[in-house]
């Protein structure tokens, strides 16, 4: 096998590991990294359960090899709160019932994070357009769109 | 689901690259921001032995307007496109077409040249290279040549390009102030491909369309000029323009897909109306501005 050494900055850290060239990002996440809140679902880039940041934009880490992420800063759901202080999303999604089953969730944490890093204050059209691209089987928008409403809400309030 | 093994390359300059894909024959495979390219490889429905990463040859990220021309270099990315003064300014109608395509995680990496060396035909920046009369730069081992975009898409999935050759940029022609442009599609859910959809340019000059540029997307294997529809614009006052005739001839000749998201005949209704709405917002913009 023809293994190449990888290493990125991941939540801070840095991780280094050998990889087969085909290792998606996210599998390198969740096995050589052990960092499992990264799920995959679809494996090809349609339910945005693995969503991640890499390099400050959220990306599907189910697309994108191991190998093209080296030198590059990766966060994942694991890397959003500080200590045990959750990031707005998070705490919205706990308060607001924005999860079910809960396998979707580190997609949508990481999607509505970066979405309102961009676009604090969104309408209710663009709030849903932004949400779009992660799929929830468990059909639990209407919380999670409170969640991510209420998200904004509070980070307004925080800085206003 | 996993990709079948491959021998994986990141070049720093398109010399290296070109020869990469020269020695590797069709085995290889040009990879950019991988967000069509991945999913096929993961689902095994396509397979390489080699994969010549351009992601990290810097020359190829520009964006700059030169004298009448915006140059993109292939990988500049969709989601810096998307919020591009340069574009934004002097070719409104790519800059218009890209939050149109997928979700802005697949923005995120998904670039200018890979969506249209691709050449999905339901993908938007393709019918906007067409539209414009794009000029595709593309480069192979001590050769060089630029094709133009209605020569360079020959089926689904396909193009012009031999396998030793990289697109390296899209040259979008500026159009002169007086004109409009807008797209306009129909997906069943938000970054879906459309099921059908229409990019449209005017030049409009003392009330009259001087110049009209009008390109269909998912209503073939390739996107689509729609000449009846720019011969009955060019030459016609903008008062006079009956846009839902427009919107008749645009789709009068094609033959689209027939598939479980659509069939054929409802892939015309939406063409026709996507054309009618497309031609009325370009026609107003152009004389907004």
């Amino acid at each position: 096998m023809n293994e190449t050494v990888v290493s990125m900055t991941v939540n801070g850290d840095q991780r280094t590991g050998n990889v087969e060239p085909r290792k998606i990002l996210a599998d390198f996440l969740r096995e050589d990294c052990g960092l499992t809140g990264t799920h995959l679902g679809c494996e090809h880039g349609v339910c945005g359960a693995c969503t991640i940041m890499l390099d400050g934009r959220a990306t599907r880490s189910c697309l994108v090899f191991a190998v093209q992420a080296d030198g590059s800063d990766v966060t994942t759901v694991e890397g959003l709160a500080a200590g045990d202080e959750l990031n707005p999303v998070q705490e919205a999604f706990r308060a607001e019932h924005g999860l079910q089953c809960g396998f979707c969730t580190p997609g949508f944490v990481v999607s509505a994070t970066a979405f309102l890093d961009r676009n604090p204050d969104p309408t209710d059209d663009e709030l849903r357009e932004g949400l779009s691209g992660n799929l929830c089987r468990c059909t639990g928008y209407q919380g999670i769109l409170r969640a991510v409403r209420a998200a904004a809400e509070a980070t307004k309030a925080r800085t206003a | 689901m996993k990709p079948a093994p491959f021998d994986y390359y990141a070049p720093a300059t398109v010399d290296e690259a070109v020869q990469l894909l020269r020695d590797a024959g069709d085995e290889a495979k040009v990879i950019a921001g991988g967000q069509s390219l991945v999913p096929m490889l993961n689902l095994r429905l396509a397979r390489f032995e080699v994969l010549v990463d351009i992601g990290r040859i810097d020359e190829l990220r520009r964006v700059e307007q030169i004298g009448e021309e915006v140059v993109v270099g292939a990988t500049a990315r969709q989601c810096d496109i998307e919020v591009d003064g340069t574009v934004a300014k002097s070719v409104p109608l790519l800059a218009a077409a890209t939050p149109l395509i997928g979700h802005f995680q697949i923005r995120s990496r998904g670039t200018v040249g890979g969506s249209i060396a691709h050449a999905d035909p339901a993908a938007e920046y393709p019918a906007v290279a067409l539209a414009l009369d794009a000029k595709l730069d593309v480069a192979a081992p001590s050769r060089q040549r630029t094709i133009d975009a209605n020569e360079f898409f020959a089926g689904t999935w396909m193009t012009a390009l031999e396998d030793d050759e990289i697109l390296t940029a899209v040259r979008f022609p500026v159009w002169p102030s007086g004109s409009g442009f807008a797209v306009e599609e129909v997906a069943r859910r938000y970054g879906d491909f459309a099921i059908a959809g229409a990019v449209v340019g005017v030049h409009v000059e003392d009330g009259r369309v001087a110049r009209a540029a009008v390109a269909l997307f998912g209503m073939g294997s390739t996107p689509l000029r729609a000449a009846e529809a720019e011969a009955a614009l060019v030459d016609s006052a903008v008062d006079q323009i009956d846009a839902a005739a427009i919107g008749t001839a645009a789709v009068v000749s094609t033959e689209p897909p027939d598939d479980l998201h659509a069939s054929s005949g409802l892939r015309q209704h939406i063409g026709r109306t996507v054309v009618t709405r497309a031609v009325t917002r370009a026609l107003q913009e152009a004389q907004n501005r």
